[in-house]
């Protein structure tokens, strides 16, 4: 847990640097979880308008689908709550595997 | 996100100063609240205990939705003595998420070889914390039993207002160690609240154990800040 490493992969630390280089940037946020979810809340996953990202909001299960709303959002502007549940047979591309529920918003910085 | 709002929480959290992003979900708007800054209302209420349990989470107040993100200083340990309770205690520190340094300005004590995984300053207490300084979420652990080395450092936990400090040394050392720090100015109340002898009374007796013990009051004392904090709110208030 060094210094260096903490601001390199820090999402909001990340988010502002992208920022200061001219880059659209969305931030997307666990508000709430249920059961066992991965992610504690207030864990932060930052999205660029290209698809690039740091951080996580779950240890992988659903950031592929959060990546591509941020990317709406950051065309549209409008914030965006999404709820992600206990994966099903057909759901299972954006399920969580380990039963839990989380609420994730997404917003675009400016 | 308010890009100022970002700009202000990052220059917060480097400062380690705890602060909390509030967010109206309906809305969108956010900003910035920094430990301590007044807040009217059942909205006071609320920020003020996200701030003494550090748990973030949405809130409902006056039929609006809110969340709460609330950063607190990850917990740092400093301790001032390169010796072999200190070799033991880098370990167990690290796994139990403190991030730790050691100071000690004598270079026979404080080598590579002896620290390889921690952050060793071969400098005096008063070089180093100038680079460093203490807060509120350190933990100060003085284990030299050298007054030239420890009692800076002692001195500049108590100011600093440090969530623990802890003293190695027997009861007798330590009654001349206040008598030293009296004659620095700080008053006996302040001074009570450094922990000697250092450690939980687990009858521990070999350098390895006694780490265990200022590594458990570390995490008492920080797992405890809430209720202290809480008492100095009531008094304030």
């Amino acid at each position: 847990m060094t210094q260096q490493s903490t601001s390199e992969h820090d999402p909001l630390l990340v988010a502002e640097r992208w920022m200061s280089g001219g880059r659209d940037v969305a931030i997307a946020t666990v508000i709430e979880t249920w059961g066992s979810a991965p992610r504690p809340v207030g864990s932060h996953l930052v999205i660029d308008e290209k698809g690039n990202f740091e951080g996580s909001v779950s240890g992988g299960c659903v950031e592929g689908s959060v990546i591509a709303e941020a990317m709406d959002v950051i065309t549209t502007g409008e914030p965006r709550l999404l709820e992600f549940g206990v994966a099903d047979e057909t759901a299972w591309q954006v399920g969580l595997s380990c039963g839990g529920r989380i609420k994730v918003y997404v917003e675009r910085l400016g | 996100m308010d890009p100022y709002c970002l700009k202000k929480l990052n220059i917060e959290r480097q400062a380690r100063r705890a602060a909390l992003l509030l967010t109206d979900l309906g809305d969108g708007r956010d900003r910035v609240i920094r430990e301590g800054d007044p807040v009217a209302g059942q909205l006071g209420e609320v920020i003020a205990k996200a701030f003494l349990s550090g748990q973030s989470g949405v809130a409902a107040v006056d039929g609006r939705s809110f969340f709460l993100n609330v950063h607190l200083p990850p917990p740092r340990l400093v301790v001032i003595g390169a010796v072999h309770i200190s070799q033991a205690l880098a370990p167990m520190a690290r796994l139990a998420g403190y991030d730790m340094e050691i100071i000690d300005p004598r270079t026979a004590f404080a080598t590579p070889d002896r620290f390889p995984d921690v952050r060793l300053l071969a400098e005096w207490p008063q070089d180093a914390l100038k680079a460093r300084p203490l807060d509120a979420y350190t933990a100060v652990a003085v284990v030299t039993h050298d007054p030239k080395i420890d009692d800076y450092a002692l001195e500049q936990a108590l100011r600093a207002g440090c969530f623990y400090i802890g003293a190695l040394g027997s009861r007798k050392t330590h009654a001349k160690r206040v008598e030293r720090l009296q004659a620095l100015g700080l008053d006996e109340q302040s001074i009570a609240a450094i922990h000697a002898p250092i450690g939980l009374d687990i009858g521990a007796a070999s350098p390895a154990e006694i780490a265990v013990a200022v590594l458990a009051e570390v995490i008492k004392a920080f797992r405890a800040r809430r209720l202290r904090t809480a008492q100095t709110l009531e008094k304030t208030a």
